[in-house]
């Protein structure tokens, strides 16, 4: 018997003890909104909570050239369709913007300019969806990640957010920058991906 | 010296060091955590109690439900594998990555790889094998084992891990400054990510409607193992399924604020297949690996509940006794409360050697209290305590309870005992020639003995 057919026999033998099968629970999904969190618009509601968990939001080009002058962030990547909206404007501006991405200079990049697909209000959590991801890396391996987007593609729960799912067969939800308390129990941000993670609205 | 039961031993030989690491860590941030379970929400327990159905209702059709998972996962094009045992899975495993020629890979934490020792399997056999999460590569170069489910290296100091650090050659020089320790692993663990040529990585839930695999990491480590590599393998326990999407949301809801107080973990990914044909990062091929390993057994046993278990550590954190003995002091993998249950069932030829977990606990109830899918983790550790004596398995160093037993089932010795203890008031006891009395009273004082006084007062309110 393959281990897929046993598997299966022994859950069946397991369940026959199982006098009274639980039926499954209808429930509303609004149960599980969390409200203080939810309080204001959509966009309000989105920026508190993304900054609540460490991420920054970015109100004008001008702004984001300067966080990223701040944080010695010369270099990096933008996504080719975003140039017209960001990366050129960056590039005016003394940056070094490329729109390729080469793995074997994942070092040369301080900064990652993508699309985000959305994001939700609730949580405060970017939304990377593959298809308009340009390159997963490029908003993974620099240490400044700016997710670009439209207030229109704000979703006000996480219920909504999933409702909303679409035929892409990766979605990512960035909540923050990349984070761990391993150590002592600490908060140190930026471990593997992105220490600052930022959002800004076209 | 007297015997103590093992987990009783190995609490009492714990260095201070490592004590006062498991103590502190276990108990940081338990305001966060509190607050986010408790406020915000208009019934939060009606939340975890819906979440406690929901994973009942699925575990009572598991077949079904894994039927439907296998057929999802197969129509998004991941190719489903099935493992009775842990030696089945190693083997599968080993073979997706021979056949393809596979020799270096990165693993995100998996507690199902940590139950059957995948990743030492996969080292003899050649395979370089690197724990990307910060907590499990530092268990890794220590040649250590996790002793908490979501903080692996809840027992170590930062001196430690420098130490380790300096010694591996992962740096120079001896820093024990946790953001330095964290952003010399970032540096060290890029490299060998671009260099993999495989990802492993366990599985939070499967929706068996849409086949969706969804992975939490804080630290974007499963999404930087996955971004280059070719090859992605998920080992998943068949207790992992979920019947809708929509209940993902519910579920990530109470794993976030359960095991760190966020209200989502940082890195929530939702994956369906190999990556989109326009996306240069990502796996191309995808596999699942079911995993069973005694879990119907624990389905089959009357304290099946404890597979509803999300694997958050809520019960770890607030448990005394885990925070005195360490994660450790389990033996298996789990510790804490749900190792107490879990691991005497899940390693059933064990169950003689585990028979003590289930006693080392004063049923205080507090990981019931904080369990998002309020699994009765005390009367779970009762009927396990019956089972074991029901099989007639002494624990080693357990006290004797007998004499207790005959008094309690004895209403006239036990009225003649309760007025007769009051001499006890007069005698000097701690000096009675009664080891286990002795070693309990070094350590405490008893009250005064009104022993049948409550007896006394009945009786006289029903002649008044």
């Amino acid at each position: 018997m393959s281990s897929r057919d046993t598997i299966l026999s022994k859950i069946r033998s397991a369940l026959d003890g199982v006098k009274e099968k639980s039926a499954y629970p209808d429930y509303d999904a609004s149960v599980f909104h969390s409200r203080p969190r939810l309080e204001g618009t959509p966009r309000e509601a989105f920026d508190r909570n993304f900054i609540a968990a460490g991420g920054e939001v970015m109100p004008d080009l001008a702004a984001l050239a300067a966080f990223l002058q701040q944080g010695g962030h010369t270099r990096g990547y933008c996504d080719p369709a975003l140039m017209d909206s960001v990366g050129l404007a960056l590039a005016a501006a003394g940056f070094t913007v490329e729109t390729s991405y080469e793995r074997s200079r994942y070092e040369d990049y301080q900064f990652g300019i993508t699309r985000a697909s959305g994001a939700i209000a609730e949580s405060g959590s970017l939304i990377l969806d593959d298809a308009l991801t340009s390159d997963r890396l490029a908003a993974l391996s620099p240490w400044v990640h700016v997710a670009v987007l439209r207030e229109s593609e704000i979703h006000r729960t996480i219920p909504d957010a999933i409702a909303a799912f679409g035929p892409s067969r990766n979605i990512l939800w960035a909540t923050g920058p990349s984070k761990t308390a391993d150590v002592e129990g600490i908060l140190i941000e930026g471990v593997h991906g992105p220490g600052e993670q930022v959002a800004f609205f076209i | 010296m007297i015997d103590h039961q093992l987990i009783d031993t190995y609490a009492r030989e714990i260095s201070d060091e490592k004590q006062t690491s498991v103590i502190t860590g276990s108990a940081a941030s338990t305001d966060k955590r509190y607050t986010i379970l408790f406020k915000d929400y208009e019934d939060p327990d009606a939340l975890r109690k819906l979440a406690g159905k929901i994973k009942d209702h699925t575990l009572h059709h598991l077949d079904r439900y894994v039927e439907q998972a296998e057929a999802s996962l197969q129509r998004n094009g991941v190719q489903v594998h099935f493992a009775d045992t842990g030696d089945d899975a190693k083997a599968t495993i080993l073979s997706i990555l021979q056949e393809r020629g596979i020799s270096k890979l990165t693993k995100s934490k998996s507690m199902a790889a940590e139950e059957i020792h995948l990743n030492p399997f996969l080292i003899e056999n050649g395979i370089e094998c690197l724990e990307s999460d910060l907590g499990e590569f530092i268990i890794q170069l220590d040649d250590d084992v996790p002793s908490h489910i979501v903080r692996p290296i809840i027992h170590k100091n930062r001196r430690e891990i420098a130490r380790t650090f300096q010694r591996e050659g992962i740096a120079a020089d001896y820093n024990d400054d946790p953001a330095t320790i964290t952003h010399r692993a970032r540096a060290f663990l890029r490299d060998k990510y671009m260099q993999a040529e495989a990802v492993i990585t366990g599985g939070n839930f499967i929706s068996a409607e849409s086949g969706r695999l969804v992975l939490v990491t804080n630290e974007g480590n499963s999404r930087f193992g996955m971004a280059p590599s070719k090859v992605h393998i998920a080992l998943v326990g068949i207790e992992k399924i979920v019947p809708t999407d929509r209940d993902l949301g519910l579920f990530l809801n109470l794993l976030g604020r359960s095991a760190t107080g966020q209200q989502l973990t940082v890195y929530t990914e939702f994956i369906t297949g190999p990556k989109d044909d326009s996306q240069p990062s990502g796996p191309e091929e995808m596999h699942v690996v079911f995993l069973n390993n005694g879990r119907t057994d624990v389905l089959e046993s009357n304290c099946r509940e404890i597979l509803r278990c999300i694997r958050c550590s809520a019960c770890q954190n607030v448990c005394p006794v885990y925070r005195q003995a360490s994660g450790h002091a389990y033996r298996t993998t789990y510790g804490g409360p749900v190792g107490a249950v879990l691991s005497p069932l899940l390693f059933g030829d064990q169950f003689p050697e585990l028979a003590d977990l289930p006693k080392a606990s004063s049923l205080c109830g507090a990981c019931n209290e904080v369990c998002p899918v309020d699994i009765p983790i005390p009367d779970l550790l009762l009927r396990l305590r019956d089972k074991a004596k029901r099989e007639h398995i002494h624990s080693p160093g357990a006290p004797p309870m007998s004499p207790f037993a005959t008094l309690a089932t004895s209403p006239s010795l036990w009225r003649t005992a309760m007025t007769m203890s009051k001499a006890m008031n007069h005698l000097p006891i701690q000096v009675a020639p009664v080891k286990p009395l002795q070693e309990w009273l070094g350590q405490r004082t008893l009250p005064e003995w009104h022993g049948g006084d409550f007896r006394k007062w009945m009786k006289n309110r029903n002649n008044s």
